[in-house]
């Protein structure tokens, strides 16, 4: 049979994700790629894929596909109802239906199974950089997506025992980033003294934050420069935009701080409504 | 060169002038630090991303503060040449600003040798600069919400090239038929920083 799912449903939005296309900024190319890399690397080595395998992101639930061969699955990151197969790989039998509920916490569900889905990759990347247009497309309902053969034995894991995505405010490392002096004294305290509230403007390219904001102290026209995921951009209006997978490879507004890498894999859970505290930290 | 922070897996590099970041950006691609995954230059900019599995930002500040800048490095990169049809809606418009007919604005922008600086805006887009530093030419002051893919545009002291249809301010001048960017074409991009590039009238407008 062949080794593949039809989708029956998407949620609000279902993209294919691997680690994305480093090495490609120079030419405008985004790296894209998982929005929580932890989560979904944890996916593939939950069930013996490498790390380089495309998975599937899940934004707020909803998904259902039916597997069309026998396929080991597990979902990771945010913990969708009566999924069976939550940090603990699982058999989907042939004709059976993986449906995903809503999350109660968390926002991004991630999808792996055994080989990983083999959608044609491009530049290098299974990645859909839903900014740039680049990757595949996303995905939809009627889609049949192929899935890999396994290449790596299966880890013996039966669960891995990770948190689930907290409901309640999220507190993350900020470090200074490279405009902070362009920002008055008391801005570095506004950002780190009071949560901010993630708004619904908000998108794989970046969370949008709506609290105090923070006073410029140099006015004049930053020539655009390039920044990576965790920036913290202070756009005219002085409240920050949290750059994540998608984020443009340049930018002209000025970057106040950086959020800890490993830490914008928990962002990248967060979802409209809650808030997010920034700690500093200098390393 | 000023060492700027830019979170726990990059570095920003700032430096005086364009000229600067490419003979930094020319050094660095040429030998990229171990564990650089990414090296992306702006207008006074060069990024360096790491893989903090394989590297440390110290050292990789090290490698940088190490490395020799490339000056003469103008003449190194490939050629590209560019049909071009100079009918833009702005030709009249920036011949106006810089106080020429037409004709002798496309007679220089014909003329020069430009390089392609850095990318940033879209895949596959190159800000590119001109030899003789004879460009200053304002943007629109209201942005098109459309630009068609292939439109030949200036702006301040660059040139570029639509790489498809998008929202933008620079001022039109012409338009090509060869695809800058190209999925099915390997590499995609023909505008990669340090080539160099030639415009050539063909008419037809």
């Amino acid at each position: 049979m062949t080794r593949a799912v039809t989708v029956l449903d998407t949620g609000p939005l279902t993209t294919v994700q691997d680690e994305g296309r480093p090495g490609q900024a120079a030419l405008g190319i985004g790296r894209s790629g998982a929005c929580d890399r932890a989560s979904a690397r944890l996916a593939n080595r939950l069930v013996g894929n490498g790390q380089e395998a495309a998975v599937l992101e899940v934004t707020f639930g909803g998904l259902a596909v039916r597997a069309h061969a026998d396929l080991v699955v597990v979902t990771t990151g945010a913990r969708c109802p009566a999924a069976f197969a939550h940090n603990a790989p699982a058999l989907l039998r042939a004709g059976a239906v993986l449906r995903l509920g809503m999350p109660a916490g968390g926002l991004r569900t991630y999808v792996a199974i055994r080989g990983g889905f083999a959608v044609a990759p491009v530049l290098g990347s299974r990645s859909t950089d839903v900014l740039s247009g680049l990757g595949p497309p996303v995905v939809q309902a009627g889609d049949v997506l192929p899935v890999g053969r396994p290449e790596l034995g299966m880890p013996g894991i039966d669960l891995a025992p990770v948190a689930d995505p907290g409901a309640g405010e999220l507190s993350v490392r900020v470090l200074p980033g490279p405009r902070r002096d362009w920002f008055a004294d008391t801005a570095w305290a506004t950002l780190t003294g009071q949560p901010y509230t993630v708004t619904s403007e908000s998108n794989r390219i970046g969370l949008r934050l709506d609290g105090p904001a923070l006073e410029r102290r140099r006015t004049d026209e930053l020539p655009s420069e390039g920044m990576v995921r965790g920036a913290l951009q202070i756009p005219p209006s002085g409240r920050p935009v949290l750059f994540l997978a998608d984020h443009p490879v340049t930018g002209g507004y000025p970057v106040v701080g950086y959020v800890a890498d490993d830490d914008v894999d928990l962002c990248a859970q967060l979802r409209p409504g809650q808030t997010v505290r920034f700690r500093h930290t200098t390393s | 060169m000023r060492i700027l922070p830019s979170g726990t897996t990059a570095l920003l590099v700032e430096l005086e002038a364009l000229d600067d970041v490419l003979a930094l950006y020319a050094a660095l691609a040429d030998q990229r630090p171990d564990g650089v995954v990414d090296v992306v230059p702006a207008a006074r900019t060069v990024l360096l991303v790491t893989d903090p599995a394989v590297t440390s930002l110290a050292a990789v500040e090290a490698a940088v503060r190490r490395t020799e800048p490339q000056r003469d490095r103008r003449d190194a990169g490939e050629v590209v040449e560019l049909p071009v049809v100079y009918d833009g809606e702005d030709l009249a418009d920036v011949a106006a600003l810089m106080e020429l007919q037409p004709a002798e604005v496309i007679r220089r922008h014909t003329g020069e040798e430009w390089t392609v600086a850095f990318g940033g805006f879209a895949p596959g887009f190159g800000y590119l600069t001109s030899t003789s530093g004879q460009w200053n030419v304002p943007r629109r002051s209201s942005p098109r919400t459309r630009v068609p893919a292939g439109s030949v545009a200036l702006a301040g002291e660059f040139s570029g090239v639509y790489p498809r249809e998008s929202p933008g301010g620079w001022q039109l001048i012409g338009r090509t038929e060869i695809a800058v960017f190209d999925l099915s074409r390997d590499p995609a991009a023909l505008l990669r920083p340090g080539n160099r590039v030639r415009f050539v009238d063909v008419g037809g407008a």
